[in-house]
């Protein structure tokens, strides 16, 4: 378990390799720079500023010391926002996007589990088949749809909610983008989980439970719920990585200051490093929730042997 | 014959015929509204939808028939999710089917590159193509359609290995048939269920991709507009015009709609396993 981890771990080191030199030679080959503007500067000052950020170093030299500097921990300069560092950025804005994503996440798996398990235990009924529907509404709306028309509801006809802003991470700012990023999410959790679940209730060692007597509950909670959840684990996965990429068009929607809009701002102005650094965070979390993922996999099905 | 017949159950008929109706009022639509896509009616700005008036679903914040903006706005959005969906078959499929065939290091290796990619943030990826390189369509259709071909290259992958150990490929391989020739002719006809399912359940997902960019203004630009722009159109405006953000995204999500349950129909028709 613990070998597979560790191999999993140094697997990410070639990936954010991979990750950063392609952004790197992306945003170099792109036409434009930082310091281009309706108002071209003078070509001696432009020559002087980038001579300042070594951006008219050849690019291997540029990458290299990028590199070096990334190890260390430096993320490099912001070459757009005075006084700023690519890490300042990341570090205002980063906070913001996870709340956010874990919030998400927690709603829909509360959501999402409990109308999947009862669903499964009452197939066809009134309630599994409306809870069925509204999952299926939710897959289906987008969140950058789902969010404008919750706006529409929620804060301009009731005026009961904010239309945007963070407002210092209140919970107010928070229910409409959160709704909007657990819909879907817990639609699919609903309906992945109520399949999975009338199969295991299904299975012989069910019957066997049912027949030694053991309690409905205990049915339930111990002997059905944990094999049901292993198809729901390999799910979240690229789950949370959606939650934290689709908080992108979310943090727009809502005008809230996370590390998405970091990063197009970013990518706009031609930030190389603030660019680089979001994208380093973000491979990061991405391989770290895999490696969550494979671990809760593990421990939900024993059949699953690591070496 | 015998598929459309297993594949063509009540549910999947009334929404194939919804999507059908989608897709030619978008391919001719814009012939018969009388309008063009950039035809603006100072008279006419944020005009809610009125027959009488000649706007049927009213116009927008620039005196356009919102009508002909969503039929235009569909056949982008179909077209750059059918373009890209194409591209990431052609390279999935290729990818896949020579990890499979040829196998053992060769595989080991394509599939570690594979799965490294599974790592990257590709929205990211997408987003920073659609900013560096311009805002056309090809751009946007390219990036999606790149990072878009590891899920069929996995599956495609999955299924050779197993066909390839067949009795009817080791014949034509006794035979001396080339390796090519035996995938082409004998291993990806089978594939062609799976390839049918995936495509359909690819093009929804690029129509969100896409329609995600033109809402953050990194898509197609003016006078184009795809369903995502609209949206982001309409939502700048939904406190005063709400119909120019209602209609475009009844369009989007209908559409979105049909073409996942003709995707699960179809995979429960090819695969009725995962039902």
């Amino acid at each position: 378990m613990l070998r597979h981890m560790l191999r999993r771990s140094l697997f990410a080191i070639p990936t954010l390799f991979g990750v950063i030199t392609l952004s790197f030679l992306l945003m170099r080959i792109a036409p434009g720079g930082p310091f281009t503007s309706e108002r071209p500067l003078l070509p001696t000052v432009q020559a002087a500023i980038e001579a300042k950020y070594g951006l008219n170093d050849p690019i291997y030299i540029q990458l290299i010391n990028y590199w070096a500097g990334l190890i260390q921990g430096d993320l490099g300069p912001s070459l757009v926002k005075r006084g700023w560092t690519a890490s300042s950025l990341i570090e205002a804005g980063l906070p913001v996007s996870l709340e956010l994503g874990m919030w998400a996440i927690l709603v829909s798996l509360i959501v999402g589990i409990p109308a999947g398990a009862y669903s499964a235990l009452h197939p066809g009924s009134l309630v599994d088949r409306s809870l069925m529907s509204v999952s299926v509404v939710g897959i289906a709306v987008p969140n950058f749809v789902l969010a404008p028309v919750l706006v529409y509801i929620f804060s301009i006809t009731f005026s009961l909610l904010p239309v945007g802003g963070w407002g210092g991470g209140s919970y107010a700012n928070k229910i409409l983008p959160v709704a909007s990023l657990s819909l879907p999410l817990a639609g699919y959790l609903a309906r992945l989980l109520r399949s999975s679940m009338i199969e295991v209730l299904a299975a012989d060692f069910i019957r066997t439970a049912i027949a030694k007597g053991v309690s409905i509950h205990r049915i339930l909670f111990v002997h059905a719920l944990k094999p049901s959840l292993i198809p729901v684990a390999s799910f979240m996965g690229p789950a949370m990585a959606g939650v934290l990429t689709g908080s992108v068009v979310i943090e727009r929607v809502f005008a809230i200051p996370g590390i998405g809009t970091t990063f197009i701002d970013g990518a706009v102005n031609r930030d190389y490093f603030v660019v680089l650094g979001a994208l380093v965070v973000y491979a990061t979390l991405l391989i770290v929730l895999n490696l969550v993922v494979d671990l809760a996999y593990a421990v939900l099905d024993p059949r699953v042997q690591m070496d | 014959m015998q598929v459309y017949r297993g594949v063509s159950t009540p549910r999947m008929r009334i929404y194939g015929t919804i999507l059908l109706a989608i897709v030619l009022a978008c391919a001719f639509g814009p012939y018969f509204t009388g309008y063009g896509i950039n035809e603006i009616h100072w008279d006419y700005v944020d005009h809610p939808p009125s027959f009488s008036e000649g706007f049927p679903l009213g116009t927008d914040s620039n005196g356009r028939d919102l009508l002909t903006r969503i039929l235009h706005g569909g056949r982008i959005s179909l077209t750059v999710a059918l373009a890209a969906t194409l591209v990431s078959l052609m390279i999935g499929v290729m990818y896949g089917a020579i990890s499979g065939y040829i196998g053992g290091i060769t595989d080991e290796v394509m599939m570690r590159v594979v799965d490294m990619l599974y790592c990257l943030p590709f929205i990211f990826f997408v987003i920073l193509l659609a900013v560096l390189f311009g805002r056309s369509v090809v751009v946007v259709f390219i990036a999606i359609g790149a990072v878009e071909w590891l899920d069929i290259a996995r599956i495609v992958r999955g299924q050779v290995l197993s066909l390839k150990h067949k009795e009817f490929v080791d014949s034509a391989r006794v035979l001396g048939v080339p390796a090519g020739k035996i995938v082409r002719r004998h291993i990806l006809p089978n594939l062609a269920g799976i390839i049918i399912v995936y495509t359909t359940l690819t093009v929804p997902r690029i129509i969100l991709l896409e329609s995600a960019l033109g809402y953050l203004g990194l898509g197609v630009q003016e006078p184009m507009a795809s369903w995502g722009v609209l949206v982001a159109d309409g939502a700048r405006v939904m406190d005063t015009a709400p119909w120019i953000l209602f209609f475009p995204a009844a369009a989007l999500t209908l559409t979105v709609f049909c073409l996942n349950v003709l995707g699960d129909g179809l995979r429960d028709y090819f695969d009725p396993k995962t039902k």
